[in-house]
């Protein structure tokens, strides 16, 4: 263990602005946003609300993995494989089982979306019946697990819209325990009725793209996808010669205990938990080049997430945006995706741009940056909370 | 240098009522397709309108880690780490049924809030007011030895003095009605026990146990917990080398072991790791609490307390011996956990008098 952090040797990434990282890339590059109607399920929220729906279907899913059927692979299974597979090959990973290989995924959705398509039938006929074991949120992980050929630590966290992030960080404190030498961590959601309407009825979804850190932002808009980092040990990265990505320096998880689904307005979580990051990655507030925020779009979160901000850093904000414009909040799987954008824009040395911002809010003194920003990188912290006050933060150093 | 853990406090709502002295002494074997947990009354710990609104597992999960922490004199702890196999599964169901009964119209958001896997910890986290590290493990059989794990990580590593270490799990009906058609509960109407199960499936209960576990040994401490493996998948013929290996890497020998609590359940498949392991343990004495727990994904922890409430008082209430003979033992010091459900979600933990 140096102090640089966990090595990352390889990523991979399925969203609704690309199926691949080098498509996620482009998309970002290009300021090209993946939102849409819904169109893989009816719902009668289709002309209201816009998502980051990823334009496959479980068939086309399925068959892209070579899964032979019939299976039980929910759609959080099949984009969870889909990304995993990449982050498995983008850091050569021949033989699995030569190193104690761990997989730590993370998921809110689970198997939700087969249990509200065919629930209605499961007391009537066992036509579908393969899909009640695939309810629970671990049925994904050992489903990927399977998938990917590995046997070993397989488990899986859920603390709502910072699943991901806490995954990465059980994985990363693994290795440095000595426990594993290695180990893919991520999380994965798809879109579910369960989770539009349940956003619905608490009156937090945009009926128009969002617009993070805006003084009109009028929510989020939800959406799907996988991602998954492999993260190694120095040993392991020294004894194979791997080629790192970026370490995975520092990290926090802080509780906000302020209420079930609502931001304190300090903020406490979100500052607590960055401050921990800093800690661990023994770096100081003005270390960091970048903040890919949570920048969900809610009233709430942005004002929330913006004072923490302002209270960690002080009147030295670095160079901010959030995503979400163009992905759509993808719950569990948000930390992820982020992690693989922010060591992209460690790569790349650039800073994506947080679409459809016009107007800055009058409490915040706070305009993150509006388009793709050449700046060299060293350090970018990314935020991930969620409901029951579960804040994280992760900072991913330039390899 | 890793430090130790201990077991300093426990709680617990269960089929079986609340943590107490006499919790073994006064048990009865369950022989119900599906029972619920015997609820104490929440009145003064948890608002009366709290109290209508919440789940039966957020109310016996703030109940478990208040008896927990009451017990190790923990006014908040530093970190509260849960596991949880279905989550909070009884506002999914009802926020899933009238998603389906009112076709999208009419739903409100009271059960969707309240649907996350991870409501317990924040619910506890918000009466605790506890702004520390956080965190639902949700991973089958090894929900709560996932959380057992952070734990672990957390207190050697000295990054916490305290942690309020929990599994839950709830009833929810039309789940379990899912899980009987599915064939994992036993039919309704069935009287079976563990012991004499011919029918399919297992007797499925629900539980809160929660742990206050930290990194100093105090005058409440019941165990210390020395290590804990997790295997995705195993075959039969496997476990004996999972266990080997387990043993090697901390130094111990089968010799070493006095008692190994297994998570026999009454399925026949299932109950084949039990016994495999059994046998590579001659001179451990095997026993078993899912007759008294019921099968669900943290039950596990069921097993823990009963390891827990062994050594401290080192004695083995007469219920949980598997064997109707047991050699005479007067000291019990290294106690092995073994668990998985269905071949898959394997774990072992080694927890020693302290």
């Amino acid at each position: 263990m140096t102090d640089r952090g966990v090595a990352v040797t390889g990523i991979g990434i399925i969203s609704s602005i690309g199926e691949t990282v080098e498509e996620n890339l482009q998309a970002l590059l290009a300021g090209k946003q993946g939102l849409s109607r819904i169109a893989n399920f009816p719902t009668r929220l289709q002309e209201h609300i816009w998502v980051g729906e990823i334009k496959r279907t479980n068939e086309e899913l399925s068959d892209s993995l070579g899964l032979s059927l019939p299976h039980a692979f929910t759609r959080t299974a099949l984009l969870g494989a889909h990304a995993a597979r990449q982050a498995v090959e983008s850091a050569k990973l021949q033989e699995i089982h030569d190193l104690q290989t761990g997989f730590i995924s993370s998921t809110s959705v689970g198997g939700m979306d087969y249990t509200e398509r065919y629930g209605p039938t499961y007391l009537n006929s066992p036509e579908w019946h393969r899909y009640i074991p695939s309810h629970p949120a671990g049925d994904s992980s050992h489903k990927i697990a399977q998938h990917l050929g590995i046997k070993g630590l397989v488990t899986t966290v859920s603390t709502a819209c910072s699943s991901a992030a806490n995954a990465m960080m059980m994985g990363a404190r693994l290795i440095r325990s000595g426990r594993l030498d290695r180990v893919i961590v991520g999380g994965t959601d798809a879109l579910s009725k369960f989770t539009i309407n349940g956003f619905h009825t608490l009156m937090i979804l945009s009926d128009a793209p969002c617009q993070p850190f805006d003084k009109h932002r009028k929510g989020l808009n939800l959406g799907e996808g996988a991602a998954y980092l492999v993260l190694e040990s120095e040993e392991s990265v020294q004894r194979q010669g791997k080629h790192v990505l970026a370490y995975l320096a520092g990290y926090g998880n802080a509780n906000d205990a302020f209420h079930q689904t609502a931001s304190s307005e300090n903020g406490e979580g979100a500052f607590l938990a960055m401050q921990k990051a800093l800690m661990i990655a023994q770096l100081t507030p003005q270390d960091i080049d970048y903040v890919n925020v949570h920048g969900t779009a809610t009233l709430n979160n942005d004002l929330s997430e913006g004072r923490a901000m302002q209270r960690l850093f002080k009147d030295d904000v670095p160079l901010f945006s959030s995503t979400k414009p163009f992905t759509g909040h993808t719950l569990a799987a948000a930390g992820a995706m982020e992690a693989v954008y922010s060591i992209l824009a460690l790569q790349q040395n650039v800073v994506p741009p947080n679409l459809h911002f016009n107007t800055p809010m009058e409490e915040l003194d706070l305009i993150p940056e509006t388009t793709l920003r050449h700046r060299s990188l060293s350090h970018v912290l990314s935020n991930s909370f969620g409901f029951g006050g579960n804040c994280s933060s992760l900072i991913f150093s330039k390899a | 240098m890793k430090k130790n853990v201990f077991i300093n406090g426990i709680g617990a709502v269960t089929t079986q009522g609340v943590w107490r002295a006499a919790f073994f002494s006064e048990a009865r074997v369950l022989d119900h397709a599906i029972t619920s947990a015997e609820q104490p009354s929440y009145n003064g710990l948890i608002s009366p309108g709290a109290i209508r609104r919440m789940s039966r597992g957020m109310k016996m999960g703030i109940y478990a880690a208040q008896q927990a922490l009451a017990e190790a004199s923990v006014t908040i702890p530093g970190a509260i780490v849960t596991g949880t196999g279905l989550g909070c599964s009884a506002d999914s169901d009802k926020f899933l049924r009238s998603l389906w009964e009112n076709e999208e119209q009419f739903l409100t958001p009271t059960s969707f809030i309240q649907s996350t896997h991870n409501t317990v910890a924040a619910q506890i986290a918000l009466q605790w007011q506890c702004k520390g590290y956080n965190i639902t493990h949700v991973n089958g059989a090894i929900s709560f030895e996932s959380a057992l794990l952070d734990t672990l990580l957390l207190l050697q590593t000295g990054e916490e003095e305290h942690v309020l270490l929990g599994g839950v799990d709830e009833v929810a009906e039309q789940t379990y009605t899912f899980l009987q058609a599915a064939g994992d509960i036993k039919a309704d109407g069935i009287q079976e026990t563990v012991k004499n199960s011919v029918s399919p499936g297992v007797n499925y209960a629900e539980g809160a146990h929660f742990f206050s576990v930290g990194a100093s040994k105090t005058a409440s401490s019941y165990a210390e917990i020395i290590d804990i493996t997790l295997q995705n998948e195993l075959e039969v013929s496997e476990t004996t080398s999972f266990l080997k290996d387990f043993l090697t890497t901390n130094d111990l020998r089968p010799g070493d072991l006095d008692a190994v609590i297994l998570g026999y359940n009454g399925d026949e498949q299932d109950d084949l790791f039990y016994s495999a392991v059994q046998q590579t343990l001659p001179s451990a004495t095997p026993l078993y609490y899912k007759h008294l727990s019921g099968q669900f994904d943290s039950c596990s922890a069921f097993g823990l307390a009963a390891a827990a409430f062994i050594l401290k008082y080192q004695t083995v209430p007469p219920v949980l011996y598997w064997n109707e003979k047991n050699p005479a033992k007067t000291a019990w010091k290294n106690i092995l956990l073994y668990n998985q459900y269905k071949g898959k979600d394997h774990s072992l933990v080694v927890v020693r008098a302290c």
